[in-house]
């Protein structure tokens, strides 16, 4: 710990109690790391040069070729198909699963539910990629059962659910349940306390886990890659795809597309649950 | 309806939770219990399974049959990939927590506003696309990568520098995708620091390094067992990140498994080294468990 010059700024900090020296210049480090190969994908997608990584000029051309690509529409239609079914099931089913595991007194099995809830979140993604596989092929080939996208659907429901139930929890522990009891007071039914009470006041929480499931779900690529029968490429597979070609700016275009709907999802996440009271 | 309506309600509510955790049961757990079933059967030919019990699946994790007279031959091939992933995923987390922490103090110590700008920028790519990440890193680093043009058209290398399909590229891969992992757990926990304790410290002559070291960091305990875990675990079963910077070659777990649930169909053999991997998993979340129990009860 070497002194600082005793310039004022410098003063400033030495009776900050909770400045540390560099941390900072750390931090800054970090988030250059983060963004920096970003920033330079999104730049190269304007890139008018065929070859990705040289420059030669400004275009928009390489977002109307990705648009215009018929492959994209249908790899992002059953992208849509996937992610928004499979948030309207774990969204309704974490919501349920919320409401009886908070308030109230905790009850026997209550860890073993929670420990099921985050199971997900715990198994490396390869695993239950491979696990997914070998029980549809088991359901196909044993039972003759095949959902077709429905499978998608059910394996991403599955590890959704744990991402829709983490902040409608948060919001209902930090709900006052004296309103629940003051609804009780004047004669409302457990439904109408429900619907006129609980939910308008969880509906942030419901937002928000529902924006972080439908994030989750569209970027999956391990198991959606495992999982996935003929006919049922997503976006993330579809870019794999490209990207053992030659790179073309075409696919920095349909990433930096892919980008900024995460980016808006999780913006508008972080703001809906972020209100408090 | 009685005056205990609310309590009885309550009660009730508890069933709530069925249906997630029978989803969850049925296509989550039950996959698993499968894997392990598989994991000790002999494989078809053409992928899949035949029902007759084996155990060559984990014999063949150390020992290779000699084609000739069916003796088994101690071979490390596997035992090297796993200790390659074990050895990628120490490092990595290593300097995610050297890196994270002075991240994750610096945004705690902020005021709320910028704080809140700092933490938003942080979640960003902890919920962006991992295989576009992962690409955009590969753009940075390939032989005619910006890197690489921007040091020869300094002058400073004549050649590419061989960076991309090599182990560095790999643990930066990991690294840069894992890196807000280490930082959102650390945040939470140091946010709530009371230093009214440094300020303690202070007064008794420590400098600022005693301060970090003898109460910061023992009072950040939770958070960063809980960051190296967030980040430990999915280095460990890493597989877009050896697929895309790796060049396809079987560098780490990950790859092994999906290398022989696809074109090697072997799927007990991959079962098995599933099953494997799934057990230092539990080993590292038992070592969790038994740190959250010990020290400050941890929120996220």
């Amino acid at each position: 710990m070497r002194a600082r010059p005793a310039t004022a700024r410098a003063g400033q900090k030495a009776t900050d109690v909770r400045y540390q020296p560099g941390f900072f210049t750390v931090a800054l480090v970090c988030l250059i790391v983060l963004y920096a190969p970003i920033f330079v994908l999104v730049g190269l997608s304007f890139n008018a040069n065929t070859v990705v990584t040289s420059w030669t000029g400004f275009t928009l051309d390489w977002f109307a070729k990705a648009v215009q690509n018929d492959d994209f529409y249908s790899a992002a239609a059953n992208t849509l198909t996937i992610s928004l079914s499979a948030t309207v099931f774990s969204t309704m089913l974490a919501t349920a699963a919320a409401l009886g595991t908070t308030r109230g007194q905790p009850w026997r099995g209550q860890g073993a539910a929670y420990m099921t809830i985050s199971l997900p979140l715990m198994v490396p993604e390869i695993i239950t990629a491979v696990a997914t596989l070998a029980f549809f092929s088991l359901l196909a080939s044993v039972f003759g059962i095949n959902f077709g996208i429905g499978n998608l659907i059910i394996a991403h429901t599955v590890f959704c659910i744990p991402f829709a139930y983490m902040p409608i929890r948060a919001r209902l522990e930090d709900m006052d349940l004296t309103l629940d009891y003051a609804a009780a007071d004047l004669y409302a039914t457990p439904w109408a306390t429900f619907w006129r009470i609980t939910l308008p006041l969880l509906l942030p929480g419901i937002i928000a886990g529902a924006a972080l499931a439908f994030i989750v779900s569209f970027d999956d690529f391990t198991i959606t890659q495992l999982v996935a029968g003929p006919g049922q490429t997503t976006l993330p597979i579809y870019i794999w795809a490209k990207i053992r070609r030659p790179l073309t700016p075409e696919v920095n275009a349909m990433c930096t597309v892919l980008l900024m709907i995460s980016v808006f999802f999780v913006s508008f996440s972080a703001f809906i649950g972020g209100r408090r009271r | 309806m009685s005056v205990a309506g609310p309590e009885a309600e309550a009660r009730q509510r508890r069933w709530l939770t069925l249906p997630a955790v029978a989803v969850i049961t049925l296509f989550g757990v039950l996959p698993l219990v499968i894997v392990v079933v598989y994991s000790l059967l002999r494989s078809a030919p053409y992928g899949g399974v035949e029902w007759t019990f084996s155990t060559d699946a984990y014999v063949s994790f150390l020992y290779q049959k000699d084609i000739f007279d069916d003796t088994l031959q101690f071979h490390a091939d596997y035992l090297l990939i796993y200790g390659r992933s074990l050895a990628f995923s120490v490092v990595t987390t290593f300097v995610c927590l050297i890196l994270g922490f002075p991240t994750a103090y610096f945004i705690a110590t902020r005021p709320v506003a910028t704080r809140q700008i700092w933490l938003l920028l942080v979640t960003i790519p902890f919920w962006s696309n991992l295989l576009i990440r992962t690409l955009a890193i590969m753009l940075l680093i390939r032989d005619d990568g910006l890197v690489n043009n921007g040091l020869m058209w300094l002058g400073v290398i004549d050649t590419p520098f061989v960076m991309i399909f090599t182990d560095f590229a790999i643990v930066l891969g990991l690294f840069y995708s894992f890196l807000p992992f280490m930082v959102l757990p650390l945040f939470s926990s140091l946010e709530k620091l009371d230093f009214r304790l440094v300020e303690a410290g202070f007064d008794l002559y420590a400098n600022r390094f005693q301060v970090l070291t003898r109460i910061i960091l023992p009072i950040a305990r939770p958070g960063i067992v809980a960051g190296c875990l967030l980040v430990f675990i999915p280095c460990i079963g890493a597989y877009v990140t050896p697929l895309i910077l790796g060049g396809g070659k079987h560098l780490m777990i990950g790859s092994l498994i999906a290398e022989q649930f696809g074109s090697a169909r072997n799927w007990p053999m991959g079962a098995a080294q599933a099953l494997i991997l799934m057990a230092g998993v539990l080993v590292a979340l038992w070592f969790y468990g038994r740190n959250a129990r010990r020290g400050v009860a941890h929120a996220r």
